[in-house]
């Protein structure tokens, strides 16, 4: 799991956001399509492609992409 | 003044629309100005309604909807849509004693499975534009029952269920998601499964308005539910039966 690809698949979750202004440092809950369905939408990525489970309120605690890349990294 | 009815450039996919009220409805919105994309499975029926249509920039993609291929093949084929009008669906008649998992199957997979995959489809394609109406042609049956219509009621209320989650998840794009129920329309597929024509005239007479619906009944509902003369609905079922009920028998 690369920090570019996670950041690649996470921007995918979002409709009308455009991906370039999503970053590793992006504070992805100041987002206007952050809620509860990109949460579930992020859950989902992260089973998907990585085989992890993380639950909603381990998101809520992270702020950046990076923060979210870190807590799937350790899991 | 714009005129709230109109479909001037939006793009719709009807599916279902070799006949009956797909063919109706891709009609209609090609007259109403939509650049129609329209599918099923038989190339020549899908190319009869193709001729019956205004414009010049209507598209017969042939798919078959049971084939996840066939979707995604499909979804590559327009670009971002305003407007999707599930058609496709099949009749069934069985009397609960003898319901087969084929005949569950069968049913389930062209009313139920087959658009929820295609819709799915779009969802991950992002083949939706903001504003975007969805419309779901349910039937009556849902909510009426009707001797030997079992399997089939239950396919059309699944699908006004799944429907009614879709409108959440899609609202916040201001996507819209409706369904449309009709009682007895003349169509193929009514006259399909064991019901002879003689029976069905006797049984129209009962309808309050004297007749059966025509697939032309149908589609100017639905070219409303896609036009933005609708944009405060979603989560709607609209019944639309001449005020009668579903089963002759």
């Amino acid at each position: 799991m690369t920090l570019e690809e996670f950041i690649k698949n996470f921007a995918e979750q979002f409709e009308d956001t455009d991906a370039s202004k999503i970053t590793a440092d992006t504070d992805f809950t100041e987002l206007d399509e952050w809620g509860s369905l990109t949460t579930i939408s992020v859950i989902a990525m992260i089973k998907t492609e990585y085989d992890k489970n993380v639950t909603g309120s381990e998101i809520r605690k992270c702020e950046t992409v990076k923060d979210l890349f870190d807590l799937v990294a350790a899991k | 003044m714009a005129n709230p009815f109109s479909l001037e450039s939006k793009n719709v996919l009807v599916t279902g629309a070799s006949s009956g009220i797909g063919r109706a409805i891709a009609v209609l919105c090609s007259q109403f100005g939509a650049n129609v994309y329209i599918t099923a499975r038989r190339e020549d029926k899908l190319n009869e309604t193709l001729s019956l249509m205004t414009g010049v920039n209507n598209k017969v993609v042939v798919a078959d909807l049971s084939r996840e291929k066939c979707i995604d093949n499909l979804t590559e084929q327009f670009p971002k849509l305003d407007g999707v009008v599930h058609c496709t669906g099949i009749g069934s008649r069985v009397l609960c004693k003898s319901v087969t998992r084929e005949e569950i199957d069968r049913v389930m997979g062209a009313n139920f499975i087959a658009p929820i995959m295609l819709q799915t489809s779009l969802l991950a394609k992002k083949k939706l534009n903001k504003n975007a109406s969805i419309v779901f042609i349910a039937s009556h049956g849902a909510n009426s029952p009707a001797i030997a219509n079992s399997i089939y009621s239950a396919s059309k209320g699944a699908i006004i269920s799944y429907a009614n989650c879709l409108a959440l998840e899609v609202a916040p794009r201001g996507i819209r998601v409706n369904c449309i129920s009709p009682a007895m329309v003349w169509t193929d597929l009514i006259v399909k499964d064991g019901i002879d024509v003689e029976t069905l005239k006797q049984d129209e007479k009962k309808y309050p308005l004297g007749r059966y619906g025509k697939p032309e009944d149908i589609a100017p509902l639905a070219a409303y539910l896609l036009s933005d003369g609708s944009s405060w609905m979603t989560t709607t079922n609209v019944k639309i039966t001449g005020g009668g009920e579903l089963s002759p028998l």
